[in-house]
């Protein structure tokens, strides 16, 4: 260690600003560098590039060829497979996002009334987590949501005397509770530690004053345990959001092959990887309009998100 | 909170009913697992198995286009080395970020937490050019580092770092360590928990990994997730051999969360999302 900051130098240069009090900045920038370095490389040089490609032509390369301006936007919103691909995920994440964490909740109050048992009720309720969504869709597929009679919904209803239903490829809309279920199944666990979490840290004393003031179950619920959650369920929103717009794995690995994907049953990832990489026009700059699309979405969600959040967080002021 | 008998027989009634239905995936890849074909494919639904033996264990190693040996051992591979960089990397990240406060600290954080916002899908599509470009397809390097750097990782680190006691680093700060050491011997070893848990949450995410393993590993590092998504939708799938490698990859994250739960609810609990 030298003695940089020895009162009696008149003046510092700039290496020792930089360097900063007993080289502080310097261990600084040693601890952070490896993770900013790699944030660059494979986030946002990634994130700068779709958004530079989707105002040129690429097709084929990686090096833009020829400036386009708005072109691939005006080719992708007026393209009917992914603007339905679109509009149907943004119902899905409308849908999906309040009935997770509605459930989530429900689960974590539930477990929070219990007086024995809870841990093992929680590792039951979270252990899905484990599991990936491929091995999920594997059994929702073949076991659960089998078109053919021996799939266990479907020896159900024959038993009941009605006619196999064929979940997945059949051309109606009822592959949307195998992928809706199936997406609670491995995310709501998850989700339950987190508002576990956040109901441990409400200050009991708060239940006592609010039963003193003769509150009770809904009420309680209302006007103390939903308040202070906030701040857990903004992060939770956020993140289910998120997930849902991601929504991939299930997606290709449930409906992938069964002829084709239903008509809108297409995530738009999976047709913005097949526009770019695989058939039809394999160009990138198209692909690069489709995520800047797509990533506007989910921001405009956040926003709105905050703002109805925020809204309610005056309002009970 | 008084609560009634009867209201509390009604939630484990509720809780119990839930439970079962949980366990039911987990349990039907057993049976499955444990079942002849035509015990799966028989009209009416059998609850339990019919073949309780390795046969299907022995053909399901013999099965050539599933390759569950090898599949096995990449995954084994990737994810244990993506949890050792992700952890690595962001604890330092998160570390720093959580004790220096200045001006470049807060925008680094900020930069941080936005990544959190963008979907994977903005920067899947550069990120596998850039992993082509590097000539990293079909390798462990281009499975595993670029998806080494997690926000989420990092910004879990760095809420726990907030609460962890800062006298414990000037004393040794003072008995001649310096930042470096003061981390390695003090911080570290005093900091297991927080590891555990959000390498469990690496380790399990790495290993249920799907797409990136799809555009990247092809002949020489093919995951388990991948091999089993390629001979669910090839045309000779064969139902106990299929259930029986689903078992055989779900079972090391089943054991890893059971040993780990513990600190991974601590980590979500104090740490976590606030």
């Amino acid at each position: 260690m030298t003695s940089a900051t020895a009162p009696t130098q008149p003046r510092r240069g700039l290496w020792h600003r930089v360097r900063g009090r007993q080289g502080r900045n310097l261990w600084f920038a040693l601890f952070v560098a490896p993770f900013f370095i790699g944030l660059l490389v494979f986030v946002y040089v990634p994130i700068a590039w779709s958004a530079y490609l989707s105002f040129f032509e690429a097709r084929n390369t990686v090096t833009p060829t020829k400036f386009v301006g708005f072109d691939n936007y005006l080719y992708l919103l007026g393209d009917d497979l992914f603007r339905n691909s679109l509009l149907v995920f943004v119902a899905f994440a409308v849908f999906i996002v309040p009935l997770t964490y509605a459930c989530s909740l429900g689960l974590a109050l539930l477990l929070d009334k219990l007086r024995w048992g809870r841990a093992f009720f929680r590792s039951v309720f979270f252990i899905p987590t484990a599991v990936s969504y491929v091995i999920a869709a594997i059994i929702w597929r073949f076991s659960f949501f089998n078109g053919a009679r021996f799939g266990l919904l479907n020896s159900w209803l024959r038993s009941w005397g009605f006619d196999p239903v064929n979940w997945l490829g059949g051309g109606n809309n009822l592959y949307w509770i195998a992928l809706v279920s199936v997406r609670l199944w491995l995310q709501v666990g998850f989700y339950m530690i987190l508002f576990i979490a956040g109901l441990n840290k409400i200050p009991v004393e708060t239940y006592e004053a609010a039963a003193l003031d003769g509150a009770s179950g809904w009420k309680l619920l209302r006007w103390i345990t939903l308040p202070q959650l906030r701040a857990t369920s903004v992060a939770v929103v956020m993140l289910l959001l998120i997930n849902a717009f991601q929504a991939f794995d299930e997606f290709y690995n449930m409906l992938g092959s069964i002829g084709s994907y239903p008509p809108y049953g297409r995530p738009p990832l999976v047709h913005l990887y097949l526009i770019a990489l695989g058939g039809g026009k394999q160009d990138l700059g198209v692909g690069g309009a489709g995520t800047v699309i797509l990533t506007a979405i989910i921001v405009a969600f956040g926003v709105l998100q905050n703002r109805v959040l925020n809204r309610g967080e005056r309002a009970d002021r | 909170m008084k609560t009634g008998k009867v209201g509390l027989a009604l939630r484990y009634g509720v809780a119990s009913a839930l439970a079962l239905l949980f366990l039911l995936p987990l349990y039907v890849i057993v049976r499955n697992a444990f079942s002849t074909n035509a015990n799966i494919t028989a009209a009416r639904w059998n609850w339990l198995p019919d073949q309780a033996n390795l046969t299907n264990l022995h053909s399901l190693l013999a099965n050539d286009s599933i390759g569950i040996v090898r599949a096995m051992g990449n995954s084994a591979v990737m994810s244990l080395l993506q949890t050792a960089g992700t952890v690595t990397v962001s604890l330092l990240a998160g570390y720093a970020l959580a004790r220096y406060t200045h001006r470049v600290a807060r925008v680094l954080l900020g930069l941080t937490v936005f990544t959190l916002m963008v979907p994977a899908a903005t920067t899947f599509l550069p990120m596998f050019i850039i992993t082509a470009q590097l000539g990293w397809i079909d390798t462990f390097r281009g499975l595993v580092i670029p998806g080494m750097f997690s926000a989420f990782a990092t910004y879990l680190f760095r809420q726990f770092f907030l609460d962890f006691p800062v006298e414990l680093e000037d004393a040794s700060l003072i008995d001649g360590c310096n930042p470096w050491t003061s981390f390695w011997r003090i911080v570290v070893p005093n900091s297991t928990g927080i590891i555990a848990a959000v390498g469990t949450i690496v380790l399990i995410g790495s290993w249920n990994a799907f797409l990136w393993p799809t555009l990247i590993g092809r002949d020489a590092t093919r995951t388990v997730q991948v091999a089993l998504s390629q001979f669910m939708t090839s045309q000779g799938v064969r139902y106990p051999e299929l259930f029986m490698g689903t078992l055989v990859a779900v079972l090391p994250m089943l054991f890893v969360f059971l040993f780990l739960q513990r600190y991974l609810v601590q980590g979500l609990t104090t740490s976590g999302l606030r």
